[in-house]
């Protein structure tokens, strides 16, 4: 076992801290240090989206970087969406569009959802579609995940207006 | 919460309970699960696909840091007597109805002897941390004799090829037939007849939680709780008491959350009886969770079969007799039996009529890993066989495939129609309700009609553009027996508690079971408490396989629900002093027919019903607000469907873009209609992904060469079409609540509408695409060779 490191970063809004091996995961590090585990990791190799978070403000897999990499970060999760204790218009439109089953990709699916709606604030279906291309979702076929991302971009967007 | 005095809730499309929990990460899945003092389980895997094992040598690895407990097959072997090869169990209607063999050969908990298939483990490393134990994992030194591997079921059927199982002396694990009619002769007298040979390939589940198993011993109690990511629970801990050689009554198993199942998690794996011994033996909770490289390897695949089929027709097109041999490819062990190639045998006369029919099935052991159910569970190799066959004999006859189909169908007026074969219940099966030939022309209304696609696919064709049709139409049993159990209660609070041993994993049963007890209590949704996946909330149960909890628990809640509510009225009709007959249940309440406001809650009727002092049962009735049901199905119930998609196949490329896809589906009675969406926008996807992506490949010498997703692809949202859906509704006559089961049904058709439909978009080429999955190189080989003249 190699000596510990101590790794500090801010999570959803909080300085967090905690020491963990080099070699550590920062999905691992998110969900056993932290114990935010509403970061899954489906894959560990990179492929499948479930572990994405938001770092420094972009969508980034947490499966295949080192907790020590994200020292000093800002790092959001799906724990830490919600505003005011409201869920955001992403999580509230997958709820009203059907847009989850398991749930297990939810977590990556949401939060690359954000990240894509941050870059292109009124998409199409298939620029929907193209963009959430990076999560993979075994249950819903995707077809209520792209309705409710739809609809949650014309929410965001009255709210903007 | 109050609700309309009429308000029905079956049938709305109710936002789901689940959500609220999974959308902000407050799920819990089993590897959430952070038990104090917890230990972390790693396997050693073979690399290799068949050899003898010399040793396994250990003493590395249990030296290693933070190694708590290192152990192979032969200590496991010497703990735990191998439990001796049994009889498969198998209703006895069906076995004195069908011509059966089978072996039953019983994988170990850990291969001590030889290891059958890349990926079985071989020893399992308990540790501080998972990092730990896979380092130590690293360190056992693996010694194996290789043995001859055999990778393809046809030559492991020939003679001289290497045995798995050699206790057997054969690879053949099992055999049956069935029939009706006689094909021989129909054959023989047929004007026109046509054979072919149909692969359906390998591919899997693949749910995006691998699998996971934690356990706690409780030395005081001497009792043992088991966490795991399954479908079935109360099956877990029957095999955990035997293994564990404790009382079920001391054994708790739980599915928390579940990250998808599609049926791989649907039977108990060797690593869901071994963590618990571990667990036990080493006084501290242990927990493992497969990683997908880990789940490629050893979690169970699917389909996989050769179908060689011969069929006689008319002029008319019309069939005549249907013969289909296949031989199922099972890997290295056989979990299910006989579930699979029967669900085949029986789904392949699908929804047509016919008098001749035979089908013979061989289950052959390969070195590859084991085949467990898929979404479909044999029945997309039916189908496959079945609907190609008949756009075979539409371009044999120069017809319209959408017509010969519609020659074929069962027409409405016949239903009920028997087919005249058993069920896997052993009941003789009959397509209980529906209207075939309506899901048909509903798709073929809603792509426009086959003649204006034709007129399309003319001038494309003359642009040298590729537009194809592909019809499917398939049948599935569904909501299959044994049993589901219910226990219905009447909480203090007056909320209903149900209790059952079905298992989600994402179809969201805690709220249409909420849905269905609130019409039958008139209560909201949001009073009902559903408790599953729990064996310790129900004694006996079965689970979530099959396509059957909407239909058996609805069913069982039905049951249970029926007596309740006399005893209910009949302590409600002491406390208002009227006739029980007189009462109804509304708002929550019991209340006098015809009389608003003279009522009595259920809480209060909840209470009254308690045992002891001043309690307001009638004089006799036991006290208590609670009924057990374990509904029985008289047997399954039938859900159909019919896909068609329109195809524009790029021959420069093999790309290819589904334009239009349209499902025309009958489930009887919608419970949740968005979920019913859900659920077949799931199972068509992962059918498509099938069709065109999903493989799983294997080299001559048994080596997996898709282990991970850069290798095995599943369908992204970029990749899939726009699905659109047409409900039929005929309720199942066979079930209080009018249900059939929705969960599988999708998955059937999309391999063989792709393929029928990239088949129909190359007919200039005069190529036909009869295995799975339909591969770009096909495509461009096809035209390659077309323009060269071949």
């Amino acid at each position: 076992m190699s000596r510990l490191v101590d790794v500090r970063l801010t999570v959803n809004g909080k300085a967090c801290e905690g020491h963990c091996e080099p070699r550590t995961l920062l999905v691992d590090f998110l969900r056993e240090n932290l114990g935010l585990t509403g970061t899954h990791a489906g894959c560990e190799h990179g492929v499948c989206g479930a572990c994405t978070i938001l770092y420094n403000g972009e969508a980034a897999r947490s499966c295949i970087m080192l907790a020590v990499q994200a020292d000093g970060s800002e790092i959001v999760t799906v724990e830490g969406i919600a505003r005011d204790g409201k869920m955001h218009p992403l999580q509230q439109a997958f709820h009203e569009h059907h847009g989850l089953q398991c749930g297990f990709c939810t977590p990556g699916m949401l939060i690359a959802a954000m990240d894509f709606l941050q870059t292109n604030p009124s998409p199409s279906e298939e620029e929907v579609r193209e963009g959430l291309s990076a999560v993979l979702c075994r249950c819903t076929g995707y077809q209520n995940i792209v309705a409710a991302v739809m609809a949650a971009a014309a929410q965001m967007q009255s709210e903007r207006d | 919460m109050t609700q309309a005095k009429d308000e029905r809730f079956v049938g709305q499309a109710l936002p789901r309970r689940e959500d609220a929990r999974l959308l902000t990460g407050r799920g819990q899945f089993v590897a959430d699960l952070n038990l104090p003092g917890m230990l972390h389980a790693a396997f050693v895997r073979s690399q290799v696909a068949h050899a003898r094992i010399r040793s396994v040598d250990l003493s590395r690895a249990a030296a290693a840091p933070g190694v708590v407990l290192a152990m192979n097959g032969a200590d496991v072997l010497q703990l735990l007597p191998p439990v001796p090869d049994t009889q498969l169990s198998l209703p006895r209607k069906w076995t004195a109805q069908v011509q059966h063999t089978f072996l039953n050969p019983q994988q170990p908990l850990l291969a001590h002897d030889k290891v059958r298939h890349v990926g079985e483990a071989v020893a399992v490393i308990v540790a501080e941390s998972r990092y730990l134990a896979e380092d130590a994992a690293e360190m056992v030194t693996v010694d194996l004799e290789p043995l001859p591997p055999v990778v393809d079921a046809e030559q492991a059927l020939a003679h001289g090829s290497p045995v798995l199982h050699e206790q057997y002396a054969t690879n053949l694990i099992g055999e049956f037939e069935v029939a009706k009619g006689d094909v021989d002769a129909a054959l023989a007298r047929a004007p026109h007849r046509l054979k072919r040979r149909f692969h359906h390939h390998r591919y899997a589940a693949i749910p995006m939680e691998c699998r996971g198993v934690a356990s706690v011993y409780d030395a005081r109690s001497d009792s043992i709780s088991i966490w795991s990511s399954c479908q079935v629970v109360h099956w877990l801990r029957r095999e955990a008491a035997t293994i564990l050689n404790l009382p079920e009554a001391r054994i708790r198993c739980v599915a928390l959350d579940v990250g998808g199942g599609f049926g791989v998690k649907g039977h108990v794996y060797p690593e869901e009886l071994l963590i618990p011994f571990l667990a036990r033996r080493v006084s501290r909770p242990v927990r493992w969770i497969e990683d997908r490289h880990e789940h490629f390897m050893a979690a169970c695949h699917s389909r996989d079969q050769i179908h060689d089929v011969e069929v006689g027709f008319d002029d008319e097109a019309r069939l005549l007799a249907f013969r289909d041999s296949f031989i199922a490819d099972c890997g290295a062990w056989n979990p299910i039996g006989a579930g699979i190639a029967y669900n085949t045998a029986v789904h392949i006369p699908g929804p047509y009529k016919f008098d001749n029919f035979a089908v013979r099935a061989r289950i052959v052991t390969t070195n590859k890993v084991p085949n467990a159910p898929y979404r479909g569970a044999g029945r997309p190799e039916a189908s496959f066989a079945m609907e190609r066959t008949i756009d075979l004999i539409a371009m044999e006859l120069n017809r319209d495939p959408a017509k010969v189909r519609m020659t074929n169908l069962v027409p409405s007026a016949e239903m009920p129609y028997h087919l005249g074969i058993p069920y896997r219940d052993g009941e003789p099966i009959v397509y209980d309700s529906g209207d075939y030939p309506k899901a048909l022309q509903s798709v073929l209304d809603a792509i426009g009609g086959v003649e204006a696609f034709r007129v399309r696919q003319r001038e494309a064709r003359e642009q040298g553009r590729y537009l194809g049709l592909g019809i499917g139409c398939y049948v599935e049993g569904t909501g299959v027996g044994p049993f589901e159990s219910a226990t219905v209660r009447i909480d203090p609070t007056g909320k209903i508690y149900v209790a059952s041993g079905a298992c989600p994993q994402g179809q969201g049963m805690e709220t249409i079971f909420s849905q269905i007890v609130a019409d039958t209590w008139k209560v909201n949704p949001n009073d009902v408490i559903m408790a599953l996946a729990d064996t310790s909330a129900i004694s006996i149960g079965f689970g979530t396989i099959a396509s059957r909890s909407t239909v058996t628990l609805s069913a069982a809640i039905h049951h249970a629900s029926k007596p309740l509510r006399e005893k209910v009225f009949a302590i409600a009709a002491n406390i208002l002093e009227c006739a029980p007959e007189d009462l109804e249940l509304r708002n929550g309440s019991v209340g006098i027919v015809g009389v608003p406001g003279n009522e009595v809650t259920l809480a209060s009727v909840a209470k009254a019903s308690r045992p002891g002092w001043d309690n307001a049962r009638p004089p006799g009735m036991p006290a208590g607000l609670e009924e057990t049901y374990y509904y029985e199905p008289p047997t399954v119930t039938w859900s159909y469907g019919t896909h068609a998609a329109i195809v524009d196949v790029d021959v420069k490329i093999g790309r290819i873009n589904i334009q239009k896809y349209v499902i025309a589906h009958d489930c009887g009675v919608m419970v949740n209609p968005m979920l019913v969406e859900g659920q077949i926008h799931g199972g068509t996807v992962q059918g498509l992904g099938g069709a065109l992506l999903e493989e799983i490949s294997y080299d001559s010498d048994g080596q997996l060469l898709t282990g991970s997703f850069m290798d095995y692809l599943l369908p992204t949202a970029s990749d899939v079409p726009h699905l659109e859906l047409i409900h039929l509704h005929h309720p199942s006559p066979l079930n209080p609540l009018g249900v059939k089961g929705v969960g599988e049904g999708s998955a059937i058709a999309p391999p063989v509408v792709i393929a029928n439909a990239v088949s129909d978009a190359l007919a200039p080429f005069k190529v036909e695409f009869n295995t799975t999955p339909v591969k770009p190189e096909q495509i461009v080989r096809a035209a390659w060779s077309a323009a060269r003249g071949e």
